[in-house]
Formats: C-alpha cells, sequence, structure tokens
C-alpha cells in the first residue's frame, strides 16, 4: 500500500508560539502534516512566562513544561533541538541549519520569537551582564544568588520586575534601575506605580526611578553600574531587562517584508503564501506583541487557515499581570486619559487598594486594579465587547457582584456565568470560557480532568477559583464540588484521609508495616511521608505508640529550633507568658554559660535563646529544669504557647481572669502533637491585648463569660477566626477547647494548620461536632486527656536522663594522624 | 591494622535511617549515614546549597533531605538530586567486623 504524501510543515521555533501553533493544527486535523520542528534550546517546549515562578522558587522547570518528549513522540512530531536555523532559500523551499542539515518545506511558519534588548552602554558586554530570556538565563541568575552579593536590574518593566523579586527572594540585595518615573509605565498610570514602587521598598529593594544608565564598570566581571548623574551601585550580577525586539533576521535575510517585526495578514501569512507566521516577531496592522495573550489568537487564526478555513486575526487588546507574590496587579487598555475620557477611581489607602477604570463614550476603555484585582477579568471582557456600560457606571467601581445589583455576597459563580463565552479564563495558558465549558460538557468534570485537557489554571493557578466556578455552572448537581484529592507524596497513591481510616481499620501500629499494607512504592518513604505517618500513628494509638526520631524533622527530634548556621535556639515554657526572677536568672545564666548569641522576646510571650550547639543542648535544659522549667516546644508541630494578658487581676477594663485561665489552658494542652504548630490566646476583654482572634483558638473574655473563637491565623494568610459559641464558665472554656484541639487532631491533614483545615471542611461542621453534639464533644475531649496522659512528659528532661543521647554526640572525632573512637 | 583506612567505632552506634557527626581538626565535619537495610555511607556535612548540617536531615533510601530547605542528596554520589544542582564531596567508607572504617586519606583531605 503507498502512503499517502503529506504536506510537511516545518516550523522554526519551538517556543510558546511555534508549538500552540501546531497544537492548534493538531487539534482541527492531526492527519494533515508532516511536522519538523526546529528549535534553538537543547529542550523540549516549556511555558516562557512561568520563568519568573522559577527563578523566585515557586515552580520547577518540570513543572513548566508544556509539551514532553512524548507529546512529540504521540503526535509523530520531529524535535531538531538544539540546532538552529540559519538560511531559508524561498526559491528552492528548503531551509539550512547551523549544523549543516537541510530541509525541505510546503509550508514554512516562522516563530522565533523575540530577544531581548540589549543597551550599547560601555560594560554592556562584560561576564555578569544577564538577560532575562530563557532557562539558561534564569540557571546564570541562580548560580549568582547562590553566591550571593548585589544584584542591579536595570529596567522596571514587568521581566525587570519579577527578575528582581525572584533574586530578592534567593537572598540578593536587589537595586532596580528604571529610566522613567514609573515603574511599569506602560501598564500603570502614576498612583499605581507608586504603591507598586512603595511596596517593593517596604519588602527592602531598592528602587531607582529616573535612572539612566551610563556605564557598566569592571574589569573581567561586572563590579558596578554608573549612572549619568554620577551615582555607582556596586553589582555582583546585572540583570538586563528594559525591553525585547522582535528577531526578524531570517525572515530580513530570505527577503520577506520586515517592519518592526514580520509584517503578517489577517492569516498570519507573509508576502511569500507558503511562508507564515506568529508570536513576537511578528508586525501585524502596524502593532507588534509583546504578551502572551495575542500569540493565542494568532495561533487559532493560523491554524483555521492551515486547515479548516480562514476566520482571520483581528489584532488583540491585551491586559497584564505581574506574576510577584503577595502584589496584585491588574492593567488592560488605554488610560493615558484624554479629552474625551472619564475617569472612575477608587482609593482605600488603609488596604492598598486603588483602582481605576477609565471610559469613553460610555465603554471601559482601560483599567488599572492595584491590591484587589478580583474584577479585572470582568472589565476586560466589558472592555472588548465594547459594552455600554452607562447603566452600571454609579456602581461599577466596586466590582462585577455590586455593580450587578447582589452587593457583597452575590454568588461568585454568578461572576463567571455572566461572562461571555470567548472570555479569557486562563491567562497563562489563553484558554477562554468557552473551551473550558466544552471541555466539561466532553466529559471532564474535575478540575484535574479540565486541567489535563485544556491547561486551565495548570500553570499559575490563580484562576483555579473561575475553572472550580464553571464546573459548578456546567454541571450544577453533577459537580462533586471537591477537586480530587491529592496523594499524600509521590511515595504513594492514597491520600492522608484514605491513610489515616487505613491504619485504624487494619490496626497498623508502625511505620513499616503502614508502608507494607498500604503498598509503598519506595523502600522507606520520604522526607514528607514519614513524619506524617508517624503523627497519624501517634494519634491512632496514643497508648502503644512508639515514637520514631528517624521519622522526626530536626527540631522535634532535637528538640531545638535549627538556625541556618546550623546552631540551636531553645525556649523555655512560661505558662500563659508568665515568669518570675528565678526563671529569668536562670536563662540569664545560660545565655551566659553557654555563649548563647542572642536572647529575643517572641511574638508568643516567651523568651528565644540562640546559638545553643546540639551538644550543649542535654546541659542547658539541665540548667533549665533545674529552675523549674521544661520545654516550650516553640520547635513542634505541637501547642505552641498561650498568649495571655492581665486580665482582671490588674486591668482596669478586665472582664474574667484571663491569665488564670490561659495557665490552665496551656497546663492542660501542652506536650501535645498535631497536625501542625498550635497557637492559643485569651484576652480579658474585647479590647484584645493578646490578640486572640488570629490564634487558632482564642479566647476572649466578655461580662457574660467567654467567646471562643477558632481558626485564626498571623502568617502569609492573614485570617481572622471564626466565632465558634459563648459559654459562660472556665469549665466550659476548657472543655471546649480540648474537644476542638482533639478533632483536629483526628481529621485534619498533617502539616495543615486549622484555618486551612476549617475553610476545607467548614465552620458549620466544627461546630456541629463541638457545639451541637454534647456527647459527641465530650468523647472528644475524654480522648485527648487521655492522649495526654501518654505525652505530657517533659523531652527535656528525658533528655537530661540520657534518653537519645546519641542524637547529641559526636560518633568519634579524627585528630590528623590519629583517630579517637567511640567505645 | 591497614593505614589507608581509620577505624571510629561500632555501627551499632549508628542507627538505621539515622547520622551521625565526625569532626575533623582543622578539616570538614564528616556526616555518617546508615541506610535501612545496614549499608553506611559518608559525606562532607554540608549541603551544598546553603552548608545546612545534612547529618539533621531524614535519611529514606540512598537519599537524605537536607533539614534547611529539603534539598536531597545522594548519599551514594553526593550529588543534589531533582531540580537542584550542587554537590558535596563523598568519603569512602566499609564495614568490617562491626565496626566502620573511613579512608584516612580523603577523610583527612584539607586538614591541616
Amino acid at each position: 500500500m503507498v502512503k499517502e504524501q503529506k504536506e510537511k510543515l516545518v516550523v522554526i521555533g519551538n517556543g510558546m508560539a511555534g508549538c500552540r501553533a501546531v497544537e492548534e493544527i493538531l487539534a482541527r486535523d492531526p492527519e494533515r502534516y508532516d511536522i519538523v520542528i526546529f528549535g534553538a534550546e537543547p529542550r523540549v517546549n516549556y511555558n516562557r512566562i512561568m520563568l519568573s515562578p522559577v527563578l523566585a522558587g515557586d515552580k520547577t522547570f518540570d513543572e513548566i513544561v508544556i509539551n514532553d518528549e512524548a507529546w512529540y513522540a504521540d503526535n509523530g512530531i520531529e524535535l531538531v533541538s538544539g540546532d538552529s536555523v540559519i538560511a531559508i532559500d524561498r526559491e528552492g523551499k528548503e531551509l539550512r541549519s547551523r549544523s549543516g542539515r537541510t530541509e525541505s518545506y510546503d509550508r514554512l511558519l516562522i516563530a522565533t520569537g523575540s530577544d531581548p534588548f540589549i543597551i550599547p552602554v560601555p560594560g554592556h558586554d562584560l561576564p555578569g551582564v544577564i538577560t532575562f530570556r530563557d532557562l539558561d538565563d534564569v540557571e546564570k541568575m541562580l548560580a549568582a544568588a547562590e553566591r550571593g552579593g548585589e544584584a542591579v536590574v536595570i529596567g522596571g518593566g514587568l521581566l525587570g520586575l519579577e527578575a528582581a523579586h525572584g533574586l530578592f527572594l534567593r537572598g540578593m540585595e536587589v537595586t532596580v534601575l528604571h529610566l522613567m518615573p514609573t515603574l511599569m509605565e506602560r501598564q500603570l498610570d502614576e498612583a499605581a506605580g507608586f504603591l507598586l514602587k512603595t511596596e517593593l521598598e517596604n519588602r527592602g529593594q531598592t528602587i531607582l526611578t529616573g535612572a539612566d544608565t551610563a556605564e557598566i564598570v569592571g574589569e573581567s566581571h561586572v563590579e558596578a553600574v554608573k549612572l549619568k548623574d554620577g551615582t555607582e551601585i556596586p553589582a555582583d550580577i546585572v540583570v538586563m531587562a528594559v525591553g525585547i525586539r522582535p528577531n526578524v533576521r531570517l525572515a530580513l535575510e530570505a527577503g520577506l517584508e520586515v517592519g518592526r517585526g514580520i509584517v503578517v495578514d489577517d492569516d498570519m501569512r507573509t508576502r511569500d503564501p507558503s511562508i507564515f507566521a506568529v508570536g513576537e516577531c511578528v508586525e501585524h496592522r502596524g502593532l507588534v506583541y509583546g504578551l502572551v495573550a495575542p500569540l493565542w489568537e494568532m495561533c487559532k487564526a493560523l491554524a483555521d487557515g492551515c486547515t479548516t478555513g480562514a476566520t482571520g486575526y483581528r489584532g488583540s487588546v491585551t491586559s497584564t499581570k505581574l506574576k510577584v507574590s503577595g502584589i496584585d496587579l491588574f492593567s488592560a487598555g488605554d488610560f493615558s486619559g484624554g479629552e474625551d475620557c472619564e475617569d472612575v477611581v477608587m482609593r482605600d489607602a488603609a488596604r492598598g487598594i486603588y483602582k481605576r477604570v477609565v471610559l469613553k463614550q460610555d465603554r471601559i476603555v482601560g483599567a488599572v486594579l492595584y491590591g484587589d484585582t478580583a474584577d479585572g477579568n470582568w472589565y476586560f471582557d466589558l472592555m472588548r465587547q465594547e459594552e455600554d456600560v452607562s447603566d452600571i457606571r454609579e456602581a461599577i467601581i466596586f466590582g462585577q457582584a455590586f455593580a450587578s445589583g447582589g452587593g457583597a455576597l452575590a454568588d461568585p459563580n454568578a461572576a463567571v456565568a455572566a461572562l461571555s463565552d470567548d472570555a479569557e479564563i486562563c491567562g497563562c495558558n489563553g484558554v477562554s470560557k468557552g473551551s473550558i465549558v466544552s471541555a466539561i460538557l466532553d466529559g471532564s468534570g474535575t478540575l484535574d480532568a479540565v486541567r489535563g485537557c485544556t491547561k486551565a489554571s495548570a500553570s499559575c493557578g490563580s484562576c483555579t477559583n473561575l475553572v472550580e466556578g464553571l464546573l459548578t455552572i456546567t454541571l450544577g448537581e453533577d459537580y462533586s464540588g471537591e477537586r480530587e484529592v491529592k496523594p499524600m507524596c509521590g511515595c504513594t497513591s492514597f491520600t492522608h484521609e484514605d491513610a489515616r481510616r487505613l491504619i485504624l481499620e487494619k490496626e497498623l501500629k508502625e511505620i513499616p508495616a503502614v508502608m507494607q499494607e498500604l503498598h509503598w512504592t519506595t523502600p522507606d518513604g520520604c522526607s514528607s511521608c514519614r513524619p506524617a505517618l508517624n503523627y497519624y500513628l501517634l494519634c491512632a494509638w496514643p497508648d502503644e505508640h512508639k515514637e520514631d526520631p528517624q521519622s522526626r524533622f530536626v527540631n522535634e527530634r532535637l528538640h531545638a529550633n535549627i538556625q541556618k548556621d546550623g546552631s540551636y535556639s531553645v525556649v523555655p515554657r512560661m505558662w500563659g507568658g508568665i515568669t518570675n526572677p528565678r526563671e529569668l536568672r536562670a536563662i540569664a545564666d545560660v545565655v551566659e554559660k553557654y555563649d548563647a548569641g542572642m536572647v529575643k522576646v517572641t511574638g508568643g510571650q516567651r523568651l528565644d535563646i540562640f546559638g545553643i550547639q546540639k551538644e550543649d543542648l542535654p546541659a542547658v535544659w539541665a540548667d533549665l529544669n533545674a529552675a523549674g522549667m521544661v520545654s516550650g516546644h516553640a520547635y513542634g508541630k505541637a501547642l505552641r504557647t498561650v498568649k495571655t494578658c492581665v486580665g482582671s487581676d490588674w486591668c482596669r477594663f478586665g472582664t474574667q481572669d484571663s491569665t488564670g485561665l490561659g495557665i490552665k489552658m496551656e497546663r492542660m494542652s501542652w506536650g501535645s502533637w498535631m497536625p501542625h504548630k498550635f497557637k492559643i490566646a485569651v484576652s480579658g476583654c474585647p479590647r484584645n491585648c493578646a490578640e486572640a482572634t488570629i490564634k487558632d483558638f482564642g479566647i476572649v473574655c466578655v461580662d457574660s463569660g467567654y467567646e471562643l473563637m477558632v481558626g485564626g491565623n498571623g502568617g502569609i494568610h492573614l485570617r481572622g477566626t471564626d466565632l465558634l459559641c459563648k459559654v459562660e464558665t472556665e469549665g466550659e472554656a476548657l472543655e471546649f477547647c480540648a474537644a476542638f484541639i482533639q478533632l483536629y487532631r483526628e481529621e485534619a491533614r498533617y502539616l495543615d494548620r486549622t484555618a486551612p483545615w476549617i475553610e476545607r471542611v467548614g465552620l458549620d461542621y466544627v461546630k456541629q461536632r463541638i457545639v451541637e453534639d454534647a456527647e459527641g464533644r465530650s468523647a472528644l475531649r475524654d480522648r485527648f486527656l487521655h492522649a495526654q496522659t501518654f505525652l505530657q512528659k517533659d523531652p527535656w528532661a528525658e533528655r537530661v536522663a540520657g534518653a537519645e543521647a546519641h542524637l547529641h554526640q559526636h560518633l568519634a572525632e579524627i585528630r590528623p594522624f590519629a583517630a579517637v573512637g567511640a567505645e | 591494622m591497614d593505614a589507608n583506612w581509620l577505624d571510629i567505632g561500632p555501627v551499632d552506634q549508628l542507627p538505621a535511617l539515622g547520622a551521625r557527626t565526625l569532626p575533623v581538626q582543622g578539616g570538614q565535619e564528616i556526616a555518617l549515614f546508615r541506610t535501612a537495610n545496614g549499608k553506611v555511607f559518608a559525606l562532607h556535612n554540608k549541603c551544598p546549597h546553603k552548608q545546612g548540617p545534612l547529618s539533621q536531615g531524614i535519611v529514606h533510601d540512598t537519599t537524605v533531605t537536607c533539614p534547611l530547605h529539603n534539598w536531597r542528596i545522594s548519599l551514594l554520589t553526593g550529588e543534589a538530586q531533582g531540580e537542584d544542582k550542587g554537590c558535596v564531596p563523598t568519603i569512602p567508607v566499609k564495614v568490617d567486623g562491626g565496626r566502620i572504617f573511613i579512608a584516612r586519606a580523603e577523610a583527612l583531605a584539607g586538614a591541616r
């Protein structure tokens, strides 16, 4: 049988545009072309816009790969990587690569992207001057960050700021030089630029605006950057992120029409009918794009034209988000203002929020959001649809929920439902609402399935809520609402919940037994599942559990907190934050005797002694024990501290004895291991000096009793507590607290704080178990107190008495020419 | 006694899946590891990343996870695993008659 001769499509560029174009073509007609892709980088296709999270350490390279080697093989695509194309022969319809390879084509697609622009100041070619374009650049930056020192980033645009953020997180001193007076001036107005600058400066970066680089100074490597005003900034590396320019060399040499980019028509065709171009290297209707969204639209138009029939690309309206964690920033369209433009602005200085929507003839033409970007998609959609917004103008700045009449409580799913079908949901991968909905209707019924099928929310994840909203709207009752729960770790396919349930059902009592019974795929687990299993076992079998020190993180194994230099910090318990001269003297003596580097008052009202060597720990503990102090468990997934205010004993506002109650709570709950650290506070009145409303369990005393608050967190994600209930007596407060802790101990996943746990199971569930079910509450309390009879032993005293002594001693010591060994 | 190997003590002083330290006067402190199946390995006690004490990490299979930032280091080669890049020197070590022996030259390398 003679194989039908297919047309041959050759793609120059294995980047986001080239591969996306191929994907779009394959989705329409997988049999149409024989495909060859040339890539200059020696690796598979990855999501270039996710390089910033890789630099910042939020992602690994594997996580940003779009198409792995299997994809090329499965689709019969030949990938020529690490070999760049150097010439196109349009007459002979053939191209030549650096290695000397020739390849003929029927259709050619140029997707060569862009090159970073390097300002030609003296010294720009010194070693240590890096651009930010591909993985090699990221690796260079990581290597530099490893050595530490100072980094200067030239360019305060999107890319420059993301590079600066990554290097800063990696421990470098960072200075950003920006020529213009406002950061990201093409995307931000002055007000938002100022908020951004202030925030970055508060984090510790130095931002110089209006900074014009004169030269890069250095002998054999960069040493400093000199500005035109004479300022010199020392630098171990210089990252040049001033912009990009389309890579048009091949097209130019081949005689194609080139303006700022390779000129294409609406079908992405160049002046040569068999040559096409997409991405950052093209100029379409006079515009060149440097963002990812237009690229998706170009690839669709190209694929339509190459397969089913031309639909045409009409240019893109673009929006921008900054990928710097903790900073929410959105910008779209034109906000330069003008005579016929009107501004609607909202500022909330306390919350650091700034929103500006620019209207022209009752239509949105631009939007800048800082601090709260939830409505970015909505404004962007209204802008692209050119909707008349005069009806909702008065409320438009308050966002979709409010403007649509629902007030702040409006159903968030309604917001997603109101978006048009071609509204973009996932900016990282260019997925529209319409394609997500059709994937769901085609059978992708879970978040993971949608991610697998469309890639929506599979990169930075910020649109996960929107995708889940679409699942809910599209499937209604059929959507379980719960994303597929992930396995504990790579060693097993069981989830945390499965493992806990099976430990009880099968009466598994030791880690090796769990791994055997549950078919662990690794011989002895990993550093993530072993501590989890150790906790689940000790929680399930308090009477019988045998500790496995090798499955404890170092801090819990050594009962102290490891510091970056390998020394430890030691926090003795001070019940309720109360201390006395004897304890203070003992602490002072320890600090002097063991030459501790620092003593610090902690946020939990304790004293933290820094710089103790592991060999000295038992002696330090012995001294502290002698003064009546025990371990403060500041190192553990355990009850940390009970913070109190002075209460009715001293304070003229105090309503109850908050100090006394705090001490009782701490006496009851110290020593208990938990899924994660657990903090308690008792405030004597609603002024709340003990900050009880950001603790895992907080009590706010009032005249008539005690308000019990749960699920607070003062960490990365600030969360105020929820009111569990109000009780009248101290005894009840203690009972509810014990029951709550036990419910958390028995049901939360290891390393879940109470805040995410409550958000997952819902406050109503916790109320039902603790407040409504009196019998269940008392059983939980009893189980907690039973477990405590085994756990309330001071680990320090045990070590002082000689337990696990090997952990604190060297095995032996080598002196040159002699070894002094253990017995 | 072989002059090329130093006896540094009985192997039962090293817990399975655990580690202990071996300071070298004037040189690099060494960490000794024992895997679940009883094999013993020796590495410099310094993570290539930020010099974390590898001896305090969790040992699993033939890997130790650094206690500071969770880099995984191969006990066989000293190489960082996964995406991380870096390498810590390994020192030859053997168990004979229930005692641990470490290669003298490598253990003393750099010691003054």
